[in-house]
């Protein structure tokens, strides 16, 4: 298969993390959608390595290294989530709002 | 080949759409998991096998847990997977920068050369990570976030 | 006589009241010193002013001239300066006015004695002085005008010398204000003189009115208006009403002013610009006229009086009157012989009822009577001086009447009969005051007694000139002085003139009068109280004064003016100009109708811009705040959208 059909694929897992990171009322599942696009991100990462520079492997370092801070994000993330859960009782993006005007 | 590209392609974007579409927010987090095999698939297809190893071991195994123990902890299995007001908004937009971001795709040029993938890469990855011209700083500022990651977890969570 | 001294003809009283004014509080101390001050002042100066006298006589036209002093000048044509011209009219002036006001200033030494103003009394005193000898030295008519003036405020601070009564404040101020009247006339006329000549130089004036180079317009009316001013000072009909309130002040200061000098400055003041009188034929005309009306006039009042200042007073005014027809129908030397004459009887007379008053307290000659034992010096004299008065042979009133008489006779028959009736009544009624106040017994309740030898010896003094200053003109030699033809010589004129039948018919006349008074008063054969009875409207008319005070005081003052023309300008003031023009004009169609468009185009457009533009702002951030919803997923869309258009831009672009 070409570049352009995992580039395609790449693509619309993005904008479909997208749409669900910017609709979705629930912070955790916006934590969810954002780790779908960055796994859209690797995709592409890797199928440029694959297609474009094949022994460099720089595409898969770079994945490996976004990889490691998906992870430390999910973790630091889903610790903020709890602890606003613990002082306000609701992970609701709406009702989050304290830099209303 | 082609059918396992088709496939996995097809099973990664279904379950990332029935990620956000399903109103239980455990069913999504269990879709979730599906879309990260489906990518773990890809990556194989892109003969990343060590890769492929790396986002099941850690995606899988170590973040979709935590999403899960996160929507235990939060008791937002009682709400509902809901949406905001942005629906039209927020799809449009998408819509718009898919549309241009495929066409971008599409009508370039891509040099693409032909070489053939390696088989194995874990050994070309060691050595590109560690090695004497490799990203090794790279690989150490990665240990500190993760550590700072960790020490900010237990700060954030704790009680005081 | 050099220039320094013509100066100091003028300058020692001046001086000398300078001082006593100065040294006032030092004078106040010693009183009798401001007197003897002002005595030497007054002295010097006659002494002076004889030595002049004396250079003048026997030098046909002769004067001496004093240069003065450029006051100020306009270019080359306005050329106003004062000198000093001491020609023979001045130099008679000057001797009548120094000689009658030392008598003043030392019989003023025992009348004014023991009074508090007596320093402030003579420096006044020496300030009129020295105005009367500037106004008949001068030789710029509008000089001549500044020491009228002068003599006028003279008169005033001394007519109300005792201020503190309300009657001699009222009539000091009665005699500025109506001399004032005159004094416009007399301001006008140098002014169309000025604007008509270029000059105010009277010798010039008097020489281009001989030649003829004035126009007949304008010299009628300059005369005319110097006759005004004239008619004011010398109490003509009709401004004759300050003369008698007047007798308000102390009697000395009666005998300078009213009898001798101030009153006299009208009649001087003709005489001075007689040239442009003699070219206005009209004007002479309406001189003998107000002479001759106020002679009868005032001699008709007279009748009636009963203070013995006010008789002498509408006497004063009668003989000006004489002095006046003397001038219109004679010549100068005819009317100023006059006034030579009756300086000296007059305020011999004025001094006289000075001393009757020292002694008795009263002018009222009905508390008086039978003072000729007590004060034989006082009646005596007051007897040659009211013969004098009257006209009798061989005292100077003689000639000088008889003078006047035929130079009337001459020109207007109908003056002449006014006058000679004036004689008569004159007669009488001085008489009347004579056997009333000095025949008969004393009604009164004082004690008469001679006055001080300080006041008697004035009194013998002046009958010296009474009696003798008639023979200066026997001859002519007076007239001749000033510049008059000489007719006769010494004891022809004098004993000759009694076979002129006019000469027999005045005297007759004024003997006629001198019996009716006798018979009177003091053999009482004749009743005056039948003859008032009799003469009931006729002693109405004369005593209510012909109403004259009522017409001006009520008629003229209260309701014409005041009510009339005052109140009609305070009316259009207020009305018109404060109404009309503040009001309607400025207020409500200034105001109202333009500054008020201003204010609402200022309004509304101006706020209008100013405000919006503060308004957009508000509303633009109201409508702006609308993005801050502290909602993630919003910011998040922007975000996108954001990339987006960076996308899109990039691609259209490269």
């Amino acid at each position: 298969m070409g570049l352009t059909h995992f580039l395609v694929l790449a693509v619309i897992l993005f904008c479909i993390g997208l749409y669900g990171a910017l609709v979705k009322k629930s912070a955790v599942v916006i934590l969810m959608c954002i780790e779908i696009m960055l796994n859209a991100v690797t995709i592409a990462a890797v199928a440029f390595n694959r297609f474009s520079a094949a022994e460099f492997f720089t595409g898969q370092i770079f994945t490996l290294f976004i990889i490691a801070v998906a992870a430390a994000e999910a973790t630091i993330g889903l610790a903020i989530i709890i602890s606003i859960y613990k002082n306000r009782d609701t992970i609701d993006a709406t009702k989050i709002d304290l830099m209303k005007w | 080949m082609e059918i396992a590209f088709w496939i996995i392609a097809i099973t990664c974007i279904a379950s990332a759409l029935l990620v956000v579409g399903v109103k239980n927010i455990f069913h999504s987090s269990l879709w979730l998991i599906l879309c990260f095999l489906s990518v773990a698939g890809v990556f194989l297809l892109l003969s990343a096998d060590f890769l492929a190893a790396v986002q099941i071991l850690i995606y899988i195994g170590a973040i979709s847990v935590l999403i899960i123990l996160a929507i235990m902890l939060t008791r937002e299995v009682q709400r509902g997977n809901l949406t905001n007001k942005l629906k039209i908004p927020a799809l449009a937009v998408v819509t718009a920068l898919g549309g241009i971001m495929t066409y971008m795709l599409i009508s370039s040029n891509w040099t693409s050369s032909d070489a053939p993938a390696p088989s194995t890469t874990t050994a070309g990855l060691a050595e590109m990570l560690f090695g004497s011209d490799g990203f090794g700083l790279g690989v150490l500022i990665t240990g500190v976030i993760l550590l700072v990651a960790i020490i900010g977890a237990i700060v954030l969570v704790r009680d005081k | 006589m050099t220039q320094t001294g013509l100066w100091l003809i003028m300058l020692l009283p001046l001086i000398c009241g300078a001082l006593i004014a100065l040294g006032y509080s030092f004078f106040c101390k010693k009183p009798a010193l401001s007197g003897y001050l002002g005595i030497a002042g007054v002295g010097g100066s006659l002494l002076l002013s004889i030595w002049g006298l004396t250079g003048l006589l026997g030098k046909e036209g002769a004067s001496h001239y004093a240069s003065g002093f450029s006051w100020f000048s306009i270019g080359n044509s306005v050329d106003i300066s004062l000198n000093l011209n001491f020609d023979p009219l001045a130099a008679i002036m000057c001797f009548v006015i120094l000689f009658v006001s030392l008598m003043v200033h030392i019989y003023s030494q025992g009348y004014m004695h023991g009074d508090k103003g007596y320093p402030r009394y003579y420096a006044f005193l020496s300030f009129f002085t020295a105005s009367m000898l500037g106004l008949v030295l001068s030789d710029n008519l509008l000089f001549t005008f500044f020491f009228w003036e002068l003599v006028g405020l003279a008169s005033y601070l001394l007519i109300g010398f005792w201020f503190t009564r309300p009657a001699a404040a009222n009539a000091a101020k009665k005699a500025f204000i109506v001399t004032r009247i005159g004094d416009v006339g007399f301001l006008a006329a140098i002014l169309i003189l000025f604007a008509n000549t270029g000059t105010l130089d009277i010798n010039s004036l008097n020489g281009m009115a001989e030649m003829g180079l004035i126009g007949a317009g304008t010299v009628t009316v300059a005369a005319l208006g110097i006759f005004a001013g004239a008619v004011g000072k010398s109490a003509q009909f009709p401004l004759h009403v300050w003369l008698p309130d007047a007798m308000e002040g102390p009697t000395p200061v009666s005998a300078l002013i009213h009898a001798a000098t101030m009153v006299a400055a009208g009649v001087f003041l003709v005489a001075r610009t007689y040239p442009i009188f003699e070219s206005s034929a009209t004007a002479m005309l309406w001189v003998s006229i107000i002479g001759a009306v106020t002679a009868i006039f005032a001699a008709t009042m007279a009748l009636v009086m009963n203070d013995m200042k006010r008789i002498l007073a509408y006497s004063t005014v009668s003989q000006l009157g004489y002095m006046m027809l003397g001038l219109g129908t004679g010549g100068i030397a005819i009317g100023i012989f006059h006034l030579f004459n009756h300086a000296f009887f007059k305020s011999l007379l004025f001094l006289g009822s000075g001393s009757v008053n020292h002694a008795t307290g009263t002018f009222d000659i009905r508390e008086m009577g039978g003072l000729s034992k007590p004060m034989p010096v006082t009646s005596k004299t007051f007897l040659i001086a009211s013969l004098s008065l009257a006209g009798i042979w061989p005292l100077s009133g003689f000639f000088s009447k008889d003078e006047i008489l035929a130079g009337a006779m001459d020109g207007q028959f109908i003056l002449f009969i006014l006058a000679l009736i004036t004689v008569f009544l004159t007669a009488f009624y001085m008489f009347r005051l004579y056997f009333v106040a000095f025949g008969g017994t004393y009604r009164g309740k004082g004690h008469p007694h001679e006055s001080p030898k300080v006041m008697s010896w004035p009194l013998l003094i002046l009958v010296v000139p009474s009696v003798i200053s008639g023979l200066l003109n026997a001859g002519g030699s007076f007239s001749g002085f000033l510049g008059e033809e000489v007719h006769t010589g010494f004891f022809e004129g004098l004993f000759g003139i009694l076979l002129h039948p006019l000469a027999l018919v005045s005297l007759a006349v004024a003997g006629g009068g001198i019996y009716l008074a006798f018979l009177m008063y003091k053999k009482k054969s004749l009743s005056p109280a039948v003859f008032s009875e009799r003469f009931k409207w006729l002693y109405m008319i004369f005593s209510k004064k012909y109403w004259m005070d009522e017409l001006y005081e009520g008629v003229i003052s209260r309701t014409l003016l005041m009510k009339g023309l005052f109140a009609f300008a305070a009316f259009f003031d207020k009305k018109v100009v404060d109404g009309g023009l503040n009001g309607f004009f400025i207020q409500k169609v200034l105001f109202s109708r333009l500054f008020s468009r201003f204010r609402t185009a200022d309004e509304r457009i101006v706020d209008g811009a100013v405000n919006g533009v503060a308004a957009i702002t508000v509303e633009s951030g109201k409508v702006g705040r609308k993005a801050q919803t502290g909602q993630l997923q919003s910011y998040g869309i922007y975000l996108a959208a954001g990339v987006v258009v960076l996308v899109m831009a990039a691609l259209i672009i490269w």
